[in-house]
């Protein structure tokens, strides 16, 4: 049972309420997730569940608006650019730890150049540096197989 | 040598997330760089044979660090994974311009070789499982790879018993985990050797070998081999048959029983029983196919069953504390054949898929006379298959020799007679390949195909060569000493390895 | 006690993932087997009156001659929560492909029962 006064259903997104409070609540979800990687390092997180929450602000943009306006938003090449590029970044990481320090995945920042203060954000050497690549991996990724997933969907049925 | 062990692991892995970005347009500067990267691991595979090394990820210390270890039985597996991947990799440069996706495939491609370097090299149980489920994951995207409906199936059928072993292994790796309270290879094998092995140990090694057992095809738990090596581009077969089974399977449940566990007659009676069945169900098995490429998987789990059953008769042997010699000429003949079968299983795969390539046909009735048609296919092939039957002077003959005569000392005559009997059946099969692939009436529909060329002849013929040219790796004394006799004394020595190592000092 | 508990939860995830005919279903028990593998790594760490193992700036104020030592008194073990993070991970990721595979397969086939997708015999 439809209630009356309802704009559009399924693939082309929610109700006017849905639309306007995803709008202002998928830019909080967003910076919350990228408080999670950034202090990964000093507080529960890190990596992969700040980046699975900024997957989720892009799926509650798909949820609300329509699949097509979350693929205007990050269009699919790009995502997949982005994928490969904190992947990337990752592994240049680890290969920067045998070119400053001499061991692979070294914590070169912390023993040489920038140990920082205990506990403060700037501190840890290449974990928070780690944190971002792998956030940038697994939101793009994610919103990839999420994307591709709904793909098959039948529509309004 | 040491210092280059993350390279193994490291450089496959980059060219991994570079490839999927190059996309159509770059589609040939992408087969050239993954073919580069495959045949640099190929010669630094090459670099490492005979020596031994332990590589500090890190630099951390090894109760709280990961460690990379390279001993005898890592570098014959290095070899054996790297070689067949590059020739793989040659092959499919050509054979997978009829699928759309190219650098995905190669993107997973060398994924997968990624993760089995990985598993090889690994000092540390959780590290075994990560590569483990990397390259697993991988190679279940693979086989899938075409998308037809055979395809699909088949991928869903891998992927479901390949996650039930996956799910089996952490379990076990928690048990040990829990009883231990280390993760590191080194010391547990101390743990257990001290203490000794009570009852959520056993349960765990019990679940190993569940778990190792069906990520190696033996026979209660094969029943997505020969549904998934079929299915899968000709390549992929050749890597999936060749050395994933082998390396995922074989390998660790070897590394784990060996040299964490320790020997003990229960557990290679076990193995020497799931080694015997897996031989005879699969030879059985395999006689009566009529598709080119079941058939070849059917005699995969067949030919596992030999390498199985020869580890299996050197752990029985060593733990009753027999004469070492017979001991170390089972594990010998094991792991001569496991070796062995990833060159010519692999070139099998090859030439079948050369042949599905040129006719369009997978099925053996179908053919016929292909040999005027196709001749370097049909060379290799039957090169191949000569050696797989065990006939002199190629490569299969001297392990299954080896086999027979360890079997024959150890006074266990039943086993050498049924080892000689699926022999037999085995050239039964292969004879049943040539008479109507090769010989006989070319039919009609079939006049016209061209022999295919590239660098899929040039991967068959090297694969080839090979096959003749390996009987000498267990001939010739010095080359027998550097490559085989480590990886057999790693075996040999148990759990100890690791304190002869010096690794348990770091 | 509780292990053997989550063992029996591991037993259930396996019979539905082999036993049961719809593809959906065979997945849904592949992820029940993996949320009781992590349950008994989580487990495993666990220490009576244990704290969480994160050091915060209240802990300094003690003196950090002492943290350490109050930190191995204290907390539970963090090493089976890094395993378990991996193992999360990692069936993410298969659980993506299968899922996937069986919309593929939907596609293709028409239906979700295994018993009917049997092109492949021999």
């Amino acid at each position: 049972m439809r209630p009356k006064g309802e704009i559009s259903h399924g693939v082309k997104g929610m109700t006017v309420i849905v639309k306007t409070v995803a709008s202002w609540v998928k830019v909080l979800i967003f910076l919350f997730g990228i408080n999670i990687v950034l202090f990964g390092h000093l507080t529960p997180g890190g990596g992969f569940a700040g980046g699975v929450i900024l997957a989720s602000s892009y799926v509650l943009l798909m949820l609300a608006f329509g699949r097509e306006f979350a693929e205007e938003n990050l269009p699919l090449p790009l995502a997949s650019k982005l994928d490969c590029l904190g992947a990337f970044m990752f592994a240049l990481i680890a290969v920067l730890g045998v070119v400053f320090g001499g061991s692979f995945f070294l914590n070169f920042l912390f023993q040489k150049y920038l140990p920082g203060h205990a506990l403060h954000l700037v501190s840890a050497g290449i974990i928070p540096l780690c944190n971002i690549a792998i956030g940038l991996k697994v939101g793009a990724s994610l919103f990839l197989v999420i994307l591709m997933l709904s793909v098959s969907c039948k529509g309004t049925e | 040598m040491t210092k280059v062990l993350p390279a193994f692991v490291v450089i496959p892995l980059a060219t991994a997330f570079i490839l999927p970005v190059l996309g159509k347009k770059g589609k040939n500067v992408a087969t050239v760089l993954a073919n580069l990267v495959t045949i640099t691991l190929l010669v630094l595979a090459i670099a490492c044979i005979g020596k031994s090394g332990v590589y500090q990820v890190g630099n951390w210390s090894i109760r709280v660090g990961i460690i990379l270890v390279l001993d005898g039985l890592s570098s014959l597996m290095l070899l054996a994974i790297n070689l067949v991947s590059a020739a793989a990799m040659l092959f499919s440069a050509r054979y997978m311009e009829q699928y759309t996706a190219k650098s995905k495939y190669l993107s997973l491609f060398v994924l997968m070789v990624a993760g089995m370097n990985g598993v090889v090299l690994s000092g540390d149980l959780f590290n075994l499982f990560v590569f483990l489920e990397i390259a697993s994951l991988a190679s279940y995207a693979l086989v899938g790879f075409g998308c037809g409906e055979e395809e699909l199936e088949a991928s869903f059928k891998y992927m479901v018993l390949g996650s039930v072993a996956s799910s089996f292994i952490l379990f076990a790796i928690a048990l040990v985990y829990g009883n231990t309270a280390y993760l590191n290879m080194a010391c547990i094998a101390k743990a257990i050797q001290s203490s000794g092995l009570n009852a959520g140990l056993t349960f765990a090694l019990a679940l190993f070998i569940v778990g190792f057992g069906l990520k190696a095809a033996l026979v209660p738990f094969h029943a997505w081999l020969p549904d998934a090596h079929p299915s899968a581009p000709a390549p992929i077969s050749a890597m999936l048959s060749g050395i994933i089974i082998k390396t995922l399977g074989v390998y660790a449940l070897t590394r784990i029983v060996f040299n964490i566990f320790g020997v003990s007659v229960s557990v290679g009676w076990l193995l020497v029983t799931l080694g015997l069945l897996s031989m005879i169900a699969g030879a059985f098995l395999a006689i009566g196919q009529w598709d080119f490429k079941r058939l070849l998987a059917y005699s995969s789990i067949s030919q596992v069953g030999y390498v199985v059953l020869g580890i299996g008769l050197g752990a029985t042997l060593l733990a009753k504390k027999a004469n070492p010699a017979w001991a170390s000429l089972a594990l010998l003949g094991g792991l001569f054949h496991l070796v062995n079968h990833a060159v010519y299983k692999s070139l099998l795969f090859l030439t079948s898929g050369s042949v599905e390539m040129s006719t369009g046909t997978r099925q053996l009735k179908e053919m016929g006379g292909l040999a005027q048609r196709l001749p370097v296919t049909r060379t290799t092939c039957t090169v191949a298959s000569a050696s797989i039957a065990g006939i002199p002077p190629f490569s299969g003959f001297w392990s299954k020799l080896i086999l027979v005569i360890a079997a024959v000392q150890a006074g266990l005559y039943w086993i050498a007679a049924i080892l000689v009997f699926v022999s037999l059946c085995t050239l039964i099969m292969y004879l049943k390949v040539q008479r109507f692939a090769f010989l006989g009436e070319l039919p009609e529909n079939l006049r016209e195909i061209k022999e295919n060329k590239g660098t899929m002849l040039v991967a068959m013929v090297v694969l080839a060569l090979l096959c003749v040219v390996m009987g000498l790796l267990v001939i010739i004394p010095s080359l027998r000493d550097s490559i085989l006799k480590p990886a057999v004394d790693v075996l040999t020595v148990g759990p100890k390895h690791w304190e002869i190592a010096g690794i348990l000092k770091m | 006690m509780l292990y053997a508990l989550c063992f029996l939860l591991f037993m259930v995830g396996l019979y539905c993932a082999v036993v049961k005919k719809n593809m959906v279903k065979i997945v849904i028990g592949l992820a029940i087997m993996e949320y009781a593998v992590n349950l008994f790594l989580i487990m495993l760490g666990y220490r009576a009156g244990g704290a969480a193992p994160i050091i915060d700036r209240t802990y300094l104020e003690v003196g950090t001659d002492k943290v350490a030592a109050n930190f191995i008194n204290t907390s539970v073990d963090p090493l089976p929560q890094a395993l378990v993070l991996t193992a999360i991970v990692i069936s993410l990721g298969s659980l993506a492909l299968i899922i996937s595979i069986c919309i593929r397969i939907y596609g293709k086939y028409g239906t979700f029962d295994i018993t009917e997708i049997r092109r492949l015999k021999g």
